[in-house]
């Protein structure tokens, strides 16, 4: 499942349904990002997406977590829209037959969406707003997984 | 064909979307016709890390445009 929403993400109900009804799937791993308040400076984060394809991006990232990690499932929702501090923007789950590949998976498809997902971020604090760049140690996380 | 304006972009053009009637033959004519009508979009367009994707397929340097309905200009991605 990759959805987008600008709905609070209810990260228990999503973790219930993606556990539901698995008779071989022995590991779920789950990863949810947070909106960080940065002492003040950050009072609404405003999320972007190119609808269609961010999904599709999304899609594939998926595909090669699932290839390579043997998973049984993956769900990525994403909150789109304004985000406030302490909200949920991302809920990442895995599923696989053991632990490992599961939070591999897991790991590896945050990375990538860090800076690699078309999504534009900005924060708007009291002195105004900037835009949010990938940083060198989210380019490098991401390349930990490639070749 | 539609453009689109991602991120930082739009708020440096002052839009997120247009219509051009007559379309640019290729990629590099279109930032061309964008630069010119706004120096500081073609300048913004040229930054590190500024992708586009014609019809929601990623392309790398050049593309033709020929029969594209739709090119978005891409700032450096950050999800989660």
């Amino acid at each position: 499942m990759i959805r987008l929403q600008t709905e609070i993400l209810d990260v228990g109900a999503l973790t219930a349904g993606f556990c539901a009804d698995r008779s071989e799937t022995g590991a779920v791993a789950t990863f949810i990002g947070l909106a960080r308040a940065e002492g003040g400076a950050t009072r609404v984060l405003e999320l972007e997406a190119y609808s269609g394809f961010t999904e599709r991006q999304i899609a594939l990232m998926v595909e090669e977590a699932i290839a390579r990690f043997g998973l049984h499932d993956v769900a990525v929702v994403h909150r789109v829209g304004a985000v406030a501090p302490g909200e949920a923007v991302v809920f990442v789950a895995t599923a696989a037959p053991h632990r490992r590949e599961a939070l591999q998976a897991c790991d590896q498809l945050m990375d990538y969406l860090k800076s690699r997902a078309p999504f534009w971020k900005k924060e708007h604090g009291p002195d105004g707003a900037r835009w949010i760049e990938p940083t060198g140690k989210d380019l490098a996380d991401a390349e930990r997984w490639d070749g | 064909m539609r453009v689109l304006l991602f991120g930082r972009l739009a708020d440096v053009a002052g839009w997120r979307e247009r219509v051009l009637d007559v379309p640019p033959v290729a990629l590099s004519a279109l930032r061309a016709e964008l630069a010119r009508e706004d120096s500081a979009l073609g300048e913004a367009l040229a930054g590190p890390g500024v992708q586009a994707a014609v019809d929601q397929v990623l392309v790398r340097g050049e593309a033709i445009l020929d029969g594209a309905s739709e090119v978005a200009f891409l700032p450096p991605m950050s999800g989660g």
